[in-house]
């Protein structure tokens, strides 16, 4: 990790995070399965609620995508519509 | 009318007994074959845990079919699962080719890999994911 004690005069370096990237358009993934629960848990928060694309990182498509199965999980109860989901 | 692939997940009440869940399953799988749609796969997760309980119930019964039938027929299919009671909920999505292909290759165990090259006639190298 960057070390964060010393000043730089530009600091431009010092916290360069990673570029995000869509995991569906890299991997090639057309479909997202309503039926795996621990591959969706990756999109939801602790209580339960649909990270935004901005931390997933997602492109649009397949975020809507994600919403949709997360929603039909939710509805044959494989996630929790609310919960403290020890993840 | 032309075939559409579905599939149906639906959870019973966990009281049922075995034998009773399994004449349940194969009366909804007759209901699909009697009407003229094709059976692809039936897949019983048998007692799982629900995630908040429905009907005063925390664990339930699941069943997963896929088939392919006319349009009209999924109608006739819900109330006939609206009227049992042992079905405490059922949901029917459609697949379109991508589902429907995932579902082959879950099914074969195929491993995913991503596609790192693609060949210069763009067609791709190793299996899609």
């Amino acid at each position: 990790m960057a070390r964060t004690d010393i000043k730089y005069l530009n600091n431009n370096a010092v916290d360069k995070r990673p570029k995000k990237y869509c995991r569906f358009k890299k991997m090639r993934i057309e479909y997202i399965d309503y039926k795996d629960g621990e591959f969706l848990k990756k999109f939801i928060n602790e209580q339960g609620k649909l990270l935004p694309r901005r931390i997933t990182g997602n492109s649009l498509k397949f975020q809507r995508k994600v919403s949709v199965a997360v929603k039909k999980a939710r509805q044959m109860s494989i996630l929790p519509y609310l919960g403290d989901l020890l993840k | 009318m032309s075939a559409q692939h579905y599939e149906v997940m639906v959870i019973f009440t966990p009281i049922l007994s075995a034998e009773e869940f399994k004449a349940a399953t194969t009366g909804l799988s007759n209901f699909v074959t009697s009407n003229g749609g094709t059976i692809i796969a039936e897949d019983t997760w048998g007692l799982k845990s629900l995630a908040y309980p429905i009907q005063k119930k925390t664990t339930g019964l699941y069943f997963v079919m896929e088939y392919s039938t006319e349009t009209s027929i999924n109608h006739k299919f819900e109330i006939q699962m609206n009227r049992d009671e042992s079905i405490m909920r059922h949901m029917i999505t459609a697949l379109d080719k991508h589902a429907v292909a995932y579902n082959d290759r879950k099914r074969k165990g195929i491993k995913v890999q991503p596609i790192i090259k693609r060949a210069t006639n763009g067609e791709t190298l190793n299996s899609e994911a």
